[in-house]
């Protein structure tokens, strides 16, 4: 066995799943090392998904190999594979009480019914649910079911935890919540993760990498920053966070526009015309009644306000600066901005 | 009285009509049949010969005991044959859900006679093998009470996400047969024992078929006694009557329970 097999604690190797002509999974390779957090993010039917399920067992796969802490899982039952997996949709055994669920996993494994009870009591107490201990899920919030679903999962002390966008069913105050607290007792227990999830905030907030997935397939994984900063694909640089596409003449690796000069990003047209993905936060405004370019709206959002501006050729470029700016630009100024020295991803017209 | 008050009344009290036309409907034929089955004679008084004579009257105790048998093998043939076919169904192969819905509703969309001369040479070849058992009916049975035990269990199906939990029970360590017994029957147990409930009260109920294949259940010896000892045929039929409606009222009863029990708990 190589030293490289010894270091991960999964190994997804060129994963292959097809439905109809649909293929989900497309020669999908990924490591995730021990006690790491990596999120997938991606659209919906990017096989994100489906690779989770493949890891759980639950999927079976056309061609490729699962390997967990050295040990090739492929061909092996969901039931003996050791995963512990938060659902999407609640997923508590509606007849068992939350200490009964918490149990359940340890039950199968036949642990002694004393051990059952302390071990659940204790992964109760990690979610901050010991109170709750004995009612059923149709006396729980959402949220509670949730963390109940996650310590059910930690229960076991699973090889790889698998959180399968626990988050979704939940509302925005408790999804921002429940995030800080999956991520604290991750950090907590030292589980391997592996957490799948559509929404970018959430992704970037919570994994060690995120992965970012098209079409079957890994199109980049990075830490959050440098994935937002250094994005090696236009789908990436566009599908996290926001950008504003503007034309720009791309000269040995400089991109020229609106008077401004800036790098580009490897993996950018290197010369001729492009289309520049401008950061919101990138660019900034002055007032100015000789411009020509014309604020359309403005927007508060806590510490942040958001203008998006309105150029002569109808191109609309969003523009991020802090509130206490919100006042100044209103809809209808003009105003001329400039774009800070920060590389931008130009992808071909 | 405010106009909205004069409503409400006025609402209330045509729900009240309806509840008690329809109470009067359902009820009438019951009073009567006790009325009928307690009367001493065309001089009046009353008498509780009739049900008396339940016991003695000839081969009617061991039709009883035949017609709960045959209750007996169809709610073994629901607990077998149908529940792990719809759970499999329901979370290995979905897209053969409706094949099955069609499969299982297709008894109610045959005449009962139709049925009868269908399977009458099959029951000619049955009989060779298992003797002319009455309880031989239990075969047509099961087929007879799959429409409405399907209905019974697949609403409890869809009430619950079974697919999820069986995930979950799977991810956990739980072998296929812990995971049905132990996550997916519990949670679809009220569905359950509502088909077992009205498969009984159909065995029970069932004329046509026995009658026609020539089997002395329940219902074909009430009806011979019927034309000799009309109180006691009546006093039997409102017994099995009312033993039915036990059985179906025993179904909220043991919902509620449950959740009672949550609740408490």
């Amino acid at each position: 066995m190589s030293d490289h097999v010894t270091e991960q604690a999964v190994e997804l190797k060129n994963l292959r799943r097809s439905f109809g002509s649909v293929l989900a999974l497309n020669d999908f390779s990924l490591d995730i090392a021990p006690g790491e957090l990596v999120a997938l993010l991606g659209p919906s039917g990017c096989g994100k998904t489906t690779a989770l399920r493949a890891l759980a067992g639950l999927q079976d796969l056309d061609s490729g190999n699962i390997i967990v802490k050295g040990k090739d899982i492929t061909n092996l039952r969901a039931s003996k594979r050791g995963m512990g997996m938060v659902f999407q949709a609640y997923s508590l055994f509606p007849h068992m009480t939350a200490l009964e669920n918490v149990q359940y996993g340890l039950r199968m494994q036949s642990v002694s019914k004393t051990q059952r009870q302390s071990r659940g009591m204790e992964m109760l107490e990690l979610v901050g649910l010991t109170e709750q201990s004995q009612r059923y899920p149709h006396q729980m919030s959402g949220g509670q079911q949730q963390r109940v679903a996650l310590a059910r999962a930690l229960a076991i002390a699973p090889a790889v935890l698998l959180l399968d966008e626990p988050l979704s069913a939940l509302d925005a105050k408790v999804r921002s919540q429940l995030r800080d607290e999956i991520r604290r007792i991750q950090l907590e227990v030292g589980t391997t993760t592996l957490f799948v999830t559509h929404d970018q905030e959430e992704a970037l907030g919570i994994a060690d990498r995120v992965g970012v997935m098209e079409s079957g397939q890994l199109e980049q994984i990075a830490a959050p920053a440098a994935l937002y900063e250094q994005p090696a694909s236009a789908f990436v640089a566009e599908f996290v966070g926001q950008t504003s596409p503007m034309l720009c003449e791309v000269i040995n690796g400089r991109a020229h526009m609106l008077g401004c000069t800036v790098p580009t990003l490897p993996g950018s047209v290197q010369t001729g015309p492009a289309i520049a993905l401008l950061r919101p936060e990138n660019i900034s405004l002055v007032h100015d009644p000789a411009a020509t370019a014309r604020v359309i709206s403005s927007s508060f959002l806590g510490s942040l306000c958001r203008v998006i501006v309105e150029l002569p050729d109808g191109t609309l470029v969003t523009a991020q600066m802090g509130s206490e700016l919100v006042g100044s630009f209103a809809p209808g100024n003009t105003v001329s901005f400039r774009v800070s020295d920060q590389p931008v991803f130009a992808k071909p017209i | 009285m405010d106009k909205v008050t004069l409503g409400h009344a006025i609402r209330n009290s045509w729900r009240w009509l309806i509840l008690a036309i329809v109470g009067l409907y359902l009820l009438l034929p019951i009073v009567s049949m006790a009325d009928f089955s307690t009367r001493a004679g065309i001089d009046g008084g009353r008498t509780l010969d009739a049900w008396r004579a339940i016991p003695s009257a000839p081969g009617l105790i061991d039709s009883v005991i035949v017609s709960l048998q045959l209750a007996v093998l169809a709610v073994i043939g629901i607990l077998v044959l149908l529940v792990p076919t719809m759970i499999w169904v329901y979370i290995r192969i979905p897209k053969l859900r409706r094949t099955l819905e069609v499969l299982c509703l297709l008894p109610l969309a045959i005449p009962a006679i139709v049925l009868v001369v269908g399977i009458a040479p099959l029951y000619r070849s049955l009989s060779q093998v298992f003797g002319s058992s009455p309880l031989s009916l239990a075969f047509v049975y099961v087929i007879l009470t799959f429409p409405f035990a399907y209905r019974a269990i697949d609403g409890s199906l869809r009430s619950v996400d079974v697919h999820t939990l069986s995930e979950a029970a799977r991810t956990l360590g739980a072998s296929w047969p812990r995971t049905i017994l132990g996550v997916v029957i519990p949670n679809i147990k009220t569905g359950i024992l509502g088909a077992c409930v009205i498969s009984i009260a159909l065995v029970l109920g069932e004329f046509t078929i026995a009658s026609l294949l020539n089997y002395e259940t329940m219902q074909v010896v009430i009806n011979l006694l019927g034309k000799r000892e009309g109180t006691i045929s009546v006093a039997v039929s409102l017994a099995a009557l009312v033993f039915a409606f036990v059985l179906l009222v025993m179904i909220p009863t043991s919902r509620n329970n449950s959740k009672q029990a949550e609740v408490n708990s």
